[in-house]
């Protein structure tokens, strides 16, 4: 095989060095009726050039947004991703390294998600940050748990408006926990959280109220009322917030929520057909120790020269077991690095024009449609990248037809619910002229 | 620069106006902020991001990957994690337009190749692992741990018997099992290991009961060794009303050889990342996807992917427990194992496992005349040492043994685990490696082995020749500085 250099003259001399005759005799402990008898029943192999031409034909099925003009979001998103990105995340000494656990010869490593915990930790206005987590979804709910642990109660409120499947993530990870979850309705005009619906609540039982900014909508909800109910109540506010909005919106730390989750897709990491992404974490100081995941630190060398370690690992699985914060062992490290390498080439300047530039051109698009096309928006609230358009036609099959003149539609709502609308995206990837045609099409089809 | 200072910050580079992106020019007419987004919602303090030019950020991470091993680099023996060749073309396949700039909400017609390839590879798993289907959504191997678990328990509670609440796992086992279990809300009970190596079974059948959940185990074990017992552990835990768990961290030691479906298991999750050659990424992405039973199967998370007419579909099984992260998967992580899959075939799969298992018995028959080997007989894939002799005898712990063999260019083994070995040295060294690079791995242990009688001092000063030496973990734990600052 390619990958194996081994030689029948090395596997010879091997097995004689260690007074074998044959590599069978290594597996002489396992009994014969558990043997795979007749070999395993998969495809031949390929040779490099056969793999590459089957791959692209598999490739080529599928329609990519390279060549389509994608306005679907929803979770995952056609930003820009500066080129030197995936130069430098293929270095094989990024690539091919694992965890650090060998600090003084993962400097690299280290030091890089080091960079990237201080630019989630600026992003958000939080003390802290660890060094990532699965995705945006599985960061809240191992948010949720935390803020479970720290207040020592079982409540978790969650709003109606936050992504479908987080809230499936959340259910599955939380029931299984004992925790109770309540779900916040939103105001049917306006598509933000109902505050008046917080009065509802028991306050004495409540670990914490998640917040998603931007909402599933896309709209941007008014965070200060439900920040001091929350810490009135004694519970945690904690917030699910779009890293790309960050480059506008009020921060987290601004808010005073006490946990930060969010996918950092958006973050120099294609699509991917949804993975992987990376979830970030961002807590306060007080908070630090309860964090699930890695957390980098800086030290000092046997010299005093500056180096990075893993620290705080008495929280972890493979130091406490089952008396670890998480079970979490492998993160996204590589998708981290991409973030760190985006934020950093982007800079200050770069990342609030990537903000900037979403919200005029969804802005753009918001008004061309309700001036040229019967569609309405669903929503009054102030929207970011995202907005939801309701009208009487099947979204799907405006789908299909834009398909056809090279477009990918907004995300048709009928799959969480809502047959009427369809959730589009506008990112600082598209231009005027794309956007003048989609609302052209549209126009067309009402 | 880099130099006696280390790489500086990306922070303590930055120049008040520098750019290193330029966005194309806004060509929509503006409006202002406020008219779109209200002032109290809008950032008063802003993010302190770094303002660099294309060259410097370039230069930076560039330096920062010269002060770090990989397996490109050199050796790489890191127990339990398959540090093996991460083949490039698998790289390319995964950046192919069609697969990278897809979107997991587009119709479903127009990403039938992904569908196809993820239902393949399920299939391929299926095979594998002697079960009956696949969900591919688990992140990594201990999300793959849990998302079993939860199967276990749905699959317990639809039966009528949610009492059961105990998941048992060896001393031996990887610490994410017993984490996993409690994440699953499970108690966890420890069964020993025999003088063998092997599962107490004496002791398990005292551990069983109408408590009992199920049991999770890697076979090989952690001390890479195959438990025999196997089929007498499958039928304790059976007979109780339990199920079995497969932790496939250590599969690479059993493609062809063993299916696990065979030998009692119930849920079996592969690493991506470790037998199917994905890279480890410094830490990540992995994907964990599990592989279930025919009566399991119903259970599985949603979305998973079927054939229907001859075209691929997402469909929730009847009883599914949810979701366990959003979207599908790890997607472009499955494009590269079924790449490797498909590269190597039946027979090369087979290969592969055989030579990882020479070249660990290999090693571990030139070592143990220098290290105590606490288990002396064939392993699978890995092997553990212990650095009792050297600890005993001449003062130098395991710690400093690894630091000194970073000195030599090659990653150091897993150590201090499993917990069950005394100063362990768990060493595997995967089958793309040449006999050349064991040899040479050899000799630095005996150096070191030398050293450890001769010149104590130098492995408990080590390492001496790496970008920065031994670095205070303590200091790090005591006085936690997680960031840069603003001063």
């Amino acid at each position: 095989m390619r990958y194996i250099p081994m030689t029948d003259q090395d596997r010879e001399a091997m097995l004689a060095s260690m007074g074998l005759s044959s590599t069978e005799e290594l597996f002489a402990d396992i009994p014969e009726h558990l043997r795979t008898a007749g070999g395993l029943d998969l495809p031949p192999a390929l040779s490099e050039a056969e793999l590459i031409r089957h791959m692209k034909a598999l490739a080529s099925k599928n329609t990519n947004l390279e060549d389509t003009i994608s306005f679907m979001g929803g979770g995952a998103y056609d930003h820009l991703i500066p080129a030197i990105v995936k130069h430098l995340i293929s270095r094989g000494e990024f690539l091919t390294a694992y965890t650090p656990y060998q600090a003084e010869i993962s400097q690299g490593v280290l030091q890089s998600i080091f960079e990237y915990q201080t630019l989630i930790a600026e992003l958000t206005g939080m003390e802290a940050a660890n060094a990532s987590m699965y995705d945006g979804a599985t960061a809240l709910a191992e948010a949720a748990l935390m803020a479970c642990n720290a207040t020592r109660r079982n409540v978790v409120v969650l709003p109606d408006n936050l992504h479908p499947e987080w809230q499936e993530v959340c259910e599955l990870y939380l029931k299984n926990q004992d925790v109770e979850i309540k779900y916040l309705p939103y105001l049917e005009g306006a598509g933000t959280i109902d505050h008046e619906a917080l009065q509802s609540l028991d306050e004495k039982t409540i670990a914490c109220v998640v917040v998603q900014q931007p909402n599933f909508f896309g709209l941007v909800e008014d965070v200060d009322p439900i920040s001091e109910f929350v810490h009135s109540a004694g519970g945690l506010l904690v917030m699910a917030v779009d890293p790309i909005s960050l480059g506008l919106l009020k921060s987290p730390g601004e808010y005073g929520a006490d946990i930060v989750v969010g996918d950092g897709q958006s973050l120099g990491n294609t699509m991917s057909f949804g993975g992987p992404s990376l979830g970030f974490f961002a807590t306060t100081g007080k908070l630090v120790r309860r964090m699930p995941g890695r957390i980098v630190g800086e030290t000092v060398d046997a010299d005093g020269r500056r180096g990075f370690v893993l620290t705080l690992q008495t929280r972890e699985q493979h130091i406490r077991r089952e008396k670890a914060t998480s079970n979490i062992c492998s993160n996204q490290a590589l998708n981290a690095l991409a973030a760190a390498i985006y934020l950093s080439v982007l800079g200050k300047e770069g990342f609030k024009e990537v903000a900037y530039h979403c919200l005029q051109k969804t802005a753009y698009l918001r008004r061309r449609l309700s001036e040229a096309t019967p569609f309405k928006e669903k929503f009054t609230a102030p929207a970011f990248r995202e907005f939801v358009v309701t009208g009487p036609v099947d979204w799907e099959a405006v789908n299909e037809a834009l398909l056809k003149d090279g477009f990918l539609g907004g995300l048709p709502l009928k799959r969480f619910g809502m047959a009427d609308a369809a959730l589009f995206a506008v990112t600082e990837a598209r231009t005027k002229d794309e956007i003048d045609r989609l609302v052209e099409l549209l126009g067309g089809m009402s | 620069m880099t130099s006696k200072t280390g790489v500086p910050l990306l922070f303590e580079i930055s120049s008040p106006g520098r750019r290193g992106y330029r966005l194309p020019e806004l060509d929509v007419p503006e409006v202002p902020v406020d008219e779109l987004i209200p002032t109290e919602y809008l950032r008063q303090q802003e993010a302190e991001l770094p303002e660099v030019s294309e060259l410097e950020v370039v230069r930076h991470f560039t330096q920062l990957s010269r002060l770090n091993h990989g397996v490109d680099v050199d050796f790489y023996p890191l127990g339990s994690c398959t540090m093996k060749y991460n083949p490039r073309v698998n790289e390319d396949m995964a950046s192919l337009p069609g697969f990278t700039a897809i979107h997991p909400y587009q119709p479903e017609e127009t990403v039938q190749g992904a569908l196809e390839l993820m239902y393949n590879l399920g299939t391929y798993l299926a095979e594998l692992s002697g079960l009956h289907s696949a969900t591919l959504q688990p992140a990594a191997g201990a999300h793959g741990e849990l998302t079993g678990l939860w199967i276990i328990k749905a699959y317990h509670e639809a039966n009528g018997e949610g009492h059961r609440n105990e998941i048992i796992v060896p001393d031996s086992a990887h610490g994410t099992n017993p984490a996993s279990a409690m994440m699953a809300n499970y108690k966890v009970v420890e069964v020993p290991s025999d003088e063998r190596g092997g599962v107490d079974v004496a002791a398990l059948r005292k551990l069983v009961g109408p408590k009992t959940a199920g049991l999770m185990l890697t076979n090989p074990n952690t001390l890479g060794l195959f438990d025999e017992n196997i089929c007498a552990i499958a039928e304790i835990v059976h007979e109780a009303g339990g199920l079995l768990y497969y932790d496939g961290a250590n599969a690479n030691a059993l493609m062809g050889i063993v299916k696990p479906g065979h030998t009692g298991f119930d849920v079996v999750h592969y690493n991506l990342h470790k037998t199917f050659s994905t890279p480890h990424g410094g830490g990540g992405p992995g994907s964990g996807p599990i592989v279930v039973s025919e009566k399991l199967a119903p259970f599985l998370p949603w979305p998973v992917v079927a054939k229907e007419d001859g075209r691929y579909v997402l469909k929730r099984p009847e009883k599914s427990i949810g979701r366990v992260k959003s979207f599908y998967g790890h997607f472009s992580v499955l494009v590269r194992a079924y790449a490797y899959i498909r590269s190597h075939g039946a027979e090369g799969l087979r290969q592969v496992s055989e030579a990882a298992v020479v070249n660990a018995n290999y090693l571990m028959h030139h070592l143990k005349s220098l290290y105590h080997l606490p288990y002396d007989r064939h392993c699978k894939h890995e092997f553990v040492l212990s650095g009792k002799l050297q600890k005993e005898q001449h003062g130098v712990r395991t710690l400093d043994i690894a630091k000194r063999l970073l000195d030599y260019g090659v990653h150091a083994p897993t150590i201090y685990f499993p917990l069950n070995v005394d100063e362990a040295l768990m060493i595997e060294p995967t089958e793309t490696e040449t006999k050349e690079t064991l040899d040479a791995f050899i000799a630095a242990m005996r150096r070191i082995a030398e050293e450890a009688e001769n010149d104590p001092e130098s492995l408990k000063s080590a390492p001496h020749y790496t970008p920065v030496r031994r670095l205070d973990e303590a200091r790090a734990a005591r006085q936690p500085i997680l960031r840069w600052k603003k001063e």
